[in-house]
């Protein structure tokens, strides 16, 4: 945050939608391939290795800034998209263990995996970003009270993934394919017995959602950081994946929760910025969105009200005709 | 034509056997292909591996180093997992138990005691500092049904805070604070000489010193074999993953084992956390590039998904695992990128779990059986 004028509360909301923005589209990513019926606990390797390789198209590619981040962004979702059919393939034709394949993924393109081979391979350590997403609106409206920094002061893809979060509400809600989708995620059975092809809708689904944290992973390499450092997501996919439980499976809600973690992700380094002493809070203030992410979970399943509110009926569960 | 997928009703032994190695093999190879799409030759870089894990002058002594808290995290993963609670936090488990363990190793080897004394305090010390931080987690999916395996991954993150804040920013017992070496570059305080594990030393390849601490996991894969295997708690443990339900109505205290297996895998990771100090770094390690870079906790769910969550197939399967990230390691740098090892392990584990479909069903390729609509209608 380069704007130091503001007032603390208005600099950390417009640092929560910036910060956020990486953890929105990996929980919108992990919510449709939940709402399928299919937990990927794979979402942190998937945003690492879609971080890696937008980094690499950039870097590599020597066109106009345009055609590179939009190559770039279709790159990470690729990569993305590849890692997830891996989980998919495990679990929805093997019928593996959802959690274990989750892991498996997370450990194989994770932080010491294949980002890490891919990054170091390819020489992209300690390279500034040769384009970055800058923000859209004019300096003089971002420096608006108030609204400027959180409304207007942000990248393509912060408004992009408000419209993404738009497009999946009426899409979950509002059309035939997404009730079949719900369908899949509630009662395999009964939409196997309506003809709906379960397994083609959690391969859809779950790809999509890997396209998506691919996506995220990118934002840090083109937008936040803007380069590309081992790990960049710093735990990032799992706090996406907790995010989908407080949002009780709903989009609009992964929004106001990722801005919130966007903005406990802000604290120490902004409170550092303005030279306020930590002191022995720096463990505190580091820690908080970690333990905030418990605290929200607790807080959820102790309630509840997590039948009610949204956990698709068959998540987790491997579907096979002959076994219901 | 048509592939079939059947349930297995008894599952062959030799399986149990053909699938880890098959599923070896399988990743050697497709981590071969990585290799040429990425321009190295997959025979070169291989034997570049197995050279520098196992061969080398000096290789072995390495390895165990590597392998040595992969057991005790192995261990601590195989331990939960096989009751379907899946800790993932063994991580940050060792990170504590290496703090509680440096705090007793500090403390009572400084004293004059014997060193039998410190030992055992530190083992005791650290056991439990990594059993109490995995009964967070534990307590939290007892009591609440909190999801495991967010909370005790995000509690990993917490105590590398934890492990850097005591040793780079505050003057902790932990620190070393003499001198002003030690303000520049903060460093843990070494521990006293009565505090340190003793090593045996094996005469191969010009003495290879097995640490104390691969003989402390030894004994704890032969007591997790008999728990599980020979007692009451284990049987009940197997009941609860198979069916909670059925353990319930056969009167099993589903809370008290989800606490005492959470407790356990803690011990054991904490114990590892004690051994770092002990046997191999002879002082709290804080730096972020240090024991945090190494991922000890998350390599030990490969290998007890490997091994099928049988402890001496976690110490077996921890020792090649171990020289293979030992020989990633000592081969880092520019003809050998960072990362290849963890992703033949990724691909071992993709490999294992595909072959678990191999043990659970059969799979067939050909016409349905006779008796099939296929037939009634010819």
């Amino acid at each position: 945050m380069t704007v130091t004028n503001h007032s603390l509360l208005v600099v950390l909301i417009a640092a929560g939608v910036t910060y956020g923005t990486p953890l929105l589209y990996a929980a919108l990513g992990e919510l449709l391939a939940e709402r399928s019926g299919v937990l990927n606990l794979g979402v942190e390797g998937m945003m690492l290795v879609g971080a890696v390789m937008g980094f690499w198209t950039v870097e590599r590619f020597h066109t106009n800034s345009n055609v590179a981040l939009a190559a770039a962004i279709a790159v990470a979702a690729l990569a993305g998209a590849l890692m997830a059919s891996i989980h998919a393939f495990l679990v929805i034709t093997l019928r593996a263990s959802q959690i274990v394949s989750g892991l498996a993924l997370t450990i194989f393109a994770g932080a010491a995996g294949l980002s890490s081979y891919l990054g170091n391979d390819l020489n992209l350590a300690d390279l500034p970003a040769a384009h970055t997403f800058n923000p859209v609106f004019p300096s003089s409206m971002r420096q608006w009270r108030v609204i400027g920094p959180i409304l207007f002061g942000h990248n393509l893809l912060v408004y992009a993934s408000w419209a993404l979060v738009v497009l999946l509400i009426l899409y979950l809600n509002r059309t035939r394919l997404g009730l079949n989708v719900r369908a899949v995620g509630e009662s395999p059975a009964a939409a196997d017995a309506m003809g709906i092809n379960v397994a083609a809708y959690r391969y859809a689904h779950t790809i999509a959602g890997g396209a998506f944290a691919g996506i995220g992973g990118a934002t840090y390499t083109l937008a936040i950081t803007p380069q590309w450092v081992d790990g960049i997501t710093g735990g990032a996919g799992w706090i996406a994946i907790a995010l989908v439980i407080f949002a009780f499976w709903r989009p609009e809600l992964c929004l106001v929760g990722a801005y919130f973690f966007g903005a406990l992700l802000d604290v120490a380094p902004e409170l550092q910025a303005r030279q306020i002493s930590l002191g022995p809070t720096v463990l505190w203030t580091n820690s908080v969105p970690y333990i905030a992410t418990i605290a929200v979970l607790v807080l959820v399943s102790a309630s509840s009200v997590k039948r009610r509110l949204g956990a698709p009926a068959a998540l987790g569960i491997a579907y096979t005709r002959e076994e219901r | 034509m048509q592939v079939r997928i059947e349930r297995r009703l008894s599952q062959p032994r030799w399986l149990a056997v053909a699938v880890p190695a098959g599923s070896l093999l399988f990743a050697f190879v497709t981590a071969g292909i990585v290799l040429l799409a990425t321009g190295h030759n997959p025979l070169t870089e291989y034997r570049k591996l197995f050279d520098a894990g196992f061969i080398e002058p000096g290789a072995l002594d390495q390895t165990l180093i590597t392998a040595t808290p992969l057991m005790f995290t192995g261990l601590a993963a195989a331990a939960a997992f096989r009751m379907r609670l899946f800790n993932i936090g063994a991580e940050g488990q060792l990170y504590v138990g290496a703090i509680t363990a440096g705090a007793a190793g500090l403390y009572f080897g400084g004293n004059g005691g014997p060193s039998a004394f410190a030992i055992a305090a530190m083992v005791v010390c650290g056991c439990l500092g990594g059993a109490l931080w995995a009964s967070i987690p534990g307590v939290l999916r007892a009591f609440f049904k909190t999801n495991e395996i967010i909370t005790s991954l995000m509690l990993n993150y917490v105590a590398g805070y934890l492990l850097t804040y005591l040793i780079f920013d505050s003057e902790s017992y932990w620190r070393d604070t003499s001198g002003f070496n030690a303000t520049v570059f903060p460093t843990g305080k070494a521990l006293p000489n009565s505090a340190l594990w003793p090593a045996w030393t094996i005469h191969l390849q010009g003495g290879i010193p097995v640490p104390l601490g691969l003989g402390f996991a030894l004994l704890v894969a032969v007591i997790l074999f008999v728990l599980y295997r020979r007692t009451r708690f284990g049987f009940e443990v197997q009941v609860l993953s198979d069916s909670e339900r059925a353990a319930r109505y056969g009167g099993v205290r589903v809370r008290r084992k989800i606490l005492a297996v959470m407790a356990i895998s803690g011990a054991i990771a904490g114990l590892g956390g004690a051994s770092q100090d002990g046997d191999f770094r002879h002082m709290l390690d804080g730096d972020p590039n240090g024991l945090q870079k190494l991922g000890y906790g998350y390599t030990g769910i490969v290998i007890a998904a490997l091994a099928r969550y049988n402890p001496f197939a976690v110490v077996a399967i921890a020792f090649v695992l171990g020289g293979l990230e030992n020989a990633g390691n000592t081969l880092q740098g520019v003809d050998f990128p960072a990362g290849l090892v963890g992703v033949i392990q990724g691909i071992i584990l993709f490999s294992a779990l595909g072959g678990e479909l191999l043990v659970r069903y059969r799979v067939r390729v050909g016409r349905r059986s006779s008796t099939g609509p296929v037939s009634a209608a010819a």
